[in-house]
């Protein structure tokens, strides 16, 4: 695969703190909207669904490195530990903004939406589920849990991505493109990884 | 003009001072937002003792952010696509249990009706709200024109179906045409009128030009855009978003802080201009045209009837 090799050698010079720098790239230009007053007639709607798309384009981008390395060659696991924190973060400011700035903290509505609405209860799961992640994506957790611990743990994104991309979906009216697509990604790319340990335990060769 | 009959009249005896008013607003809008041409002749109405004290939003937030599915999914896919859609010739089809069914041509059905301003709340089913100068007429005076028989209980209203001009229309995200339907009474309603402008202009096509439903005690999906026909029918008329999801969308959408959408509160709105850090209101029963039409459902349960 001499593309992938190409590649591979071409990442060599490119460090994870990069990928930090450019995962930070798009919450920088929002920022730069914001303050500009280029964020549209709804601001807050705006910043809402864009925080909450790239936590989702990132949790669905971490999903992509194993196929990206087995079934392509490309090796890009240097970078995961950034693409999911970064995928924590916009996470994390696409809630602030909705009770902030869409609730205002109106706690009442607040409370009535997170144990009656589902599409509110199903993002709230799936950030829930983000925390503990978030929380051991370094080195001394992986250390203090062992790896088979932490690679346990570390499965829960098997669960929270799909979550994540239902809770757009639930959240649209009709049925647009757009969500279903992000929806059939995180279950396509978390079904690849059932097919693989099926595939393992039948005693095929896992590739 | 003034030499020739020996009058003192003006061009502020022809055109109310807020309708030139809005027009500078608008003027100042239309530049800012590249929409100025030399066609965009302005109409004149007379104010109207219905519409609201608030403070209009602005032009541009009235023209870029819409919900016309049949222009796209997006909020601003209607101001970007809907250029493209043919207004003149239009003519709307009326039928039905009426005395003098036929296709009438938009002319004819503005001939002798006074135009008004008519600035009432707009509020959306999605929780958000705004303040809209709309240019209009009852659309009673519609009916009465056309003769009402004395079977009609119900008034359906259809938009344009026209999918080489609305790109919308090519996927079957809904049941095209968009179809919409009031009660006779509600559509009888002083409040209720048919829009052909706002802000002292003709409708912008991303608004539902040239003429469309404005009814501002419901959520937004009833007053429906771009019509082509109107029928007067003995039975409550198939519509778009109530056979979509009928447990979402109800025929009356009548906008009820105490019937949540089940997907989402309906308690309170964000209304749209008022900034990043305090947009959210409480939302106000029938979007606070309580006085004026909470008579229309006395005895019903409006939480059955949503």
């Amino acid at each position: 695969m001499p593309l992938a090799e190409t590649i591979n050698r071409g990442l060599k010079r490119l460090p994870p703190g990069a990928a930090y720098a450019l995962g930070l790239l798009p919450l920088g230009w929002l920022v730069w909207r914001a303050i500009s007053g280029d964020l549209g007639v709804d601001p807050v709607k705006t910043l809402e669904h864009r925080l909450g798309l790239l936590a989702l384009q990132f949790l669905i981008a971490g999903l992509c490195i194993t196929p990206l390395r087995r079934l392509a060659g490309i090796n890009l696991i240097r970078y995961r530990r950034a693409i999911g924190l970064i995928a924590f973060l916009y996470a994390v400011l696409h809630l602030a903004v909705w009770l902030a700035l869409d609730l205002q903290f109106r706690w009442a509505e607040i409370g009535s939406d997170l144990t009656r609405r589902p599409y509110i209860v199903v993002g709230m799961v799936a950030f829930v589920l983000m925390v503990p992640l978030a929380l051991t994506s370094n080195d001394a957790s992986l250390r203090w849990m062992g790896t088979p611990g932490w690679r346990r743990l570390h499965q829960l994104v098997y669960v929270l991505v799909p979550l994540a991309a239902l809770h757009f979906l639930m959240v649209v009216k009709a049925w647009p493109w757009e969500p279903i697509l992000y929806l059939a990604a995180a279950v396509g790319l978390v079904g690849l990884r059932a097919l693989w340990i099926r595939r393992f335990a039948a005693g095929g060769a896992a590739r | 003009m003034r030499h020739q009959n020996g009058s003192d009249l003006s061009w502020s005896d022809v055109t109310d001072k807020s309708v030139w008013l809005n027009r500078r607003q608008l003027i100042a809008g239309a530049a800012a937002i590249g929409l100025a041409g030399p066609a965009a002749a302005g109409i004149s109405a007379v104010p109207s003792s219905l519409s609201t004290q608030e403070k209009p939003n602005t032009l541009e937030e009235i023209t870029s952010y819409n919900n016309f599915y049949e222009f796209g999914l997006g909020k601003e896919d209607p101001a970007a696509y809907a250029s493209a859609l043919t207004v003149d010739p239009w003519s709307i089809q009326i039928d039905g249990l009426v005395d003098r069914p036929g296709t009438y041509p938009l002319d004819d059905i503005l001939k002798g009706v006074t135009l008004e301003e008519r600035i009432y709340r707009f509020r959306c089913v999605e929780a958000w709200g705004m303040v809209i100068p709309w240019i209009g007429f009852p659309l009673a005076t519609v009916l009465d024109r056309v003769g009402i028989q004395s079977g009609a209980k119900y008034v359906a209203f259809e938009t344009l179906l026209r999918p080489e001009e609305m790109p919308g229309q090519r996927s079957s995200i809904l049941d095209w045409p968009y179809r919409e339907g009031l009660r006779l009474d509600e559509a009888m309603h002083p409040l209720t009128i048919l829009a052909t402008g706002l802000y002292g202009e003709e409708m912008p096509k991303q608004n539902g030009a040239p003429i469309r439903l404005v009814v501002p005690w419901k959520y937004g999906f009833k007053s429906i855009k771009s019509i082509v026909r109107i029928s007067l029918v003995a039975e409550q008329p198939e519509t778009t978003w109530n056979m979509m999801a009928p447990g979402e969308y109800g025929f009356y959408a009548n906008v009820n802080p105490g019937v949540d959408h089940p997907r989402w509160s309906q308690a309170s709105e964000r209304r749209i201009g008022a900034g990043l850090f305090s947009s959210r209101q409480e939302t106000v029963l029938f979007n606070g045209y309580a006085d004026e039409v909470a008579g229309l459902y006395k005895g019903m349960d409006l939480a059955k009837f949503y």
